[in-house]
């Protein structure tokens, strides 16, 4: 399944957020939305995943999502979102519980999405004894679980200190290289960016609008930490970005 | 571990002290009752079989009164913090209601419910009510926001949203609102007793209290403050079952 924006639009109170995107989601890649805070960048995502409809334009869903998929569009929080009270099972048998999905089948299914995601021995931990790190694996683990066509991620390596980040995203890089899937990377960081996107749109300041799509051909299997024509890229992100940030702060001082 | 048994030892050297207190003549009979002696009455009490005549009663009323307004309290806080309708049509009510001393009420539930065990059911239910619903709607109302976000984005439904996130989200906080509640249900229960009963511990005490019989007086008290104690280590012992998700 792929998403299509045209001219997608949206305004708060008169404040106008988004202007005129212009996007195309291709089955099977990451594609990161990168921009200064508070260019709305959230505020797209939450359109894409049908939780806002947008003033102008549209988001339409082309193609059928494959036929084993529970929950087409699914998020992956900055927070986690982990329910304290369920072991790292518990909370992803959550997502399949409402599908009618128990027992054996449900447990077969967590051991498996466990295992990719490398959980397997911490299946009976309550969140708390979790690092930060493991806590977004297990998301990430119960989003695989429901098969989504697209997977809606919002800065979902803020929240973890600089090494679990690396460590996360060569987590990412390999569960897509096994399967690829289909994903909207939302991320303020442009290492991240470089190193997990095919495509890398770039929003302007308030209101934001699609100021350059960036397409790295390198395989995501094939990129390091590092890597020289990674670090060119990300300077002409850069450079692309830096205005816009600096305006944007200047903005946020000026009330 | 140790820290447990200091609560003891404070027990201990208040009881001892007194007992030493009254029997050297430095505290006067007329203050304190000697804690033997108070012991032995607890011991007749219980030889005789009036403890049990006096036990059950309050027991089953706190049991019968205590259940009433402390499901109902549950269910209407739940209503409150689930649909904001509802919300708005009872938060001010409730402010209204929560202020008013229960025991003052009495005389209107007699009305209302007889003389008898119904109007003391009533004050004792009327009165773990309102420290429950308040207890439970702000319970449900802290309950964190992104996780009911994080279920509407997975397509649960309503009905598991609220059973299996809201609940036993809000479950530390109805559970301590539920302590609150059950110690002034062991209060209203003395009250309602001592304004009309024939059995019952308010009763035992009120009568033991007109005949300045303080042996009997302060066995009375030790039954409530054991009651007390229990009620808590029950919600405790429920506490660690559900709750042992916390740390
Ligand atoms: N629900 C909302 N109501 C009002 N204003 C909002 C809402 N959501 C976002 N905004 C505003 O829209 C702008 C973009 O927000 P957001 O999409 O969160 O930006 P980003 O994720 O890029 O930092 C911000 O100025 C924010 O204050
Ligand atoms: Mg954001």
């Amino acid at each position: 399944m792929e998403l299509r924006l045209r001219g997608v639009g949206h305004g708060y109170g008169g404040r106008e957020v988004l202007r005129g995107i212009d996007l195309d989601i291709p089955a099977g890649q990451i594609v990161c939305i990168v921009g200064p805070s508070g260019c709305g960048k959230s505020t797209l995502l939450r359109m894409m995943g049908g939780l806002e409809e947008p003033d102008l334009g549209e988001v339409l869903q082309v193609g059928q999502a494959p036929e084993d998929c529970l929950n087409p569009l699914t998020y992956i929080f900055q927070d986690f979102a982990l329910l304290p009270w369920r072991t790292v099972a518990g909370n992803v048998s959550l997502v399949l519980e409402d599908h009618e999905i128990k027992g054996v089948d449900a447990s077969a299914m967590i051991k498996d999405v466990l295992q990719r995601t490398r959980l397997s021995d911490f299946a009976d931990t309550l969140p708390r004894q979790l690092s930060g790190g493991m806590k977004q694996r297990v998301a990430i683990a119960r989003a695989l679980v429901v098969n989504p066509a697209v997977m809606l991620m919002d800065e979902p390596l803020s929240a973890l200190d600089s090494q679990t980040r690396e460590l996360l995203m060569d987590d990412l890089i390999s569960l897509w290289t096994r399967t690829p899937f289909t994903a909207v990377y939302v991320t303020h960081n442009l290492a991240e960016a470089v190193r997990l996107g095919h495509r890398i749109v770039v929003l302007s300041r308030r209101p934001g609008e699609v100021r350059e799509v960036v397409t790295l051909e390198k395989p995501l299997e094939a990129r390091a930490y590092g890597d020289a024509d990674l670090e060119v890229k990300q300077k002409h992100l850069w450079e692309l970005m830096r205005a816009e940030a600096a305006a944007a702060d200047a903005e946020l001082i000026g009330g | 571990m140790t820290r447990r048994w200091v609560g003891f030892a404070v027990f201990l050297v208040l009881l001892l002290a007194v007992e030493w207190g009254t029997r050297t003549g430095f505290i006067s009979p007329l203050t304190l009752p000697k804690p033997s002696d108070v012991l032995q009455t607890f011991a007749e009490l219980y030889s005789s079989g009036l403890l049990f005549q006096h036990l059950l009663p309050s027991l089953s009323r706190l049991a019968v009164g205590a259940a009433l307004g402390a499901s109902l309290g549950i269910g209407v806080g739940l209503l409150m913090g689930l649909f904001s309708f509802i919300r708005a049509g009872l938060v001010p009510l409730v402010a209204a209601i929560f202020p008013i001393p229960k025991i003052a009420l009495l005389p209107l539930f007699v009305i209302w419910f007889g003389i008898d065990e119904g109007s003391k059911y009533a004050l004792i239910a009327f009165g773990t009510f309102t420290p429950t619903v308040v207890a439970t709607y702000a319970a449900v109302d802290n309950v964190d926001r992104t996780l009911i976000r994080m279920g509407q984005s997975f397509g649960l439904s309503w009905l598991s949203i609220v059973r299996k996130i809201v609940l036993p989200g809000a479950m530390p906080g109805i559970l301590a609102g539920l302590r609150i509640s059950l110690a002034i249900a062991i209060i209203l229960l003395v009250a309602a007793e001592m304004l009309g009963a024939e059995y019952g511990i308010g009763a035992y005490i009120l009568e033991a209290g007109s005949l300045y019989d303080l042996e009997r007086l302060f066995a009375g008290v030790v039954i409530l403050s054991v009651l007390g104690v229990l009620v808590s280590a029950v919600i405790g012992a429920i506490e660690k079952r559900v709750l042992n998700w916390r740390s």
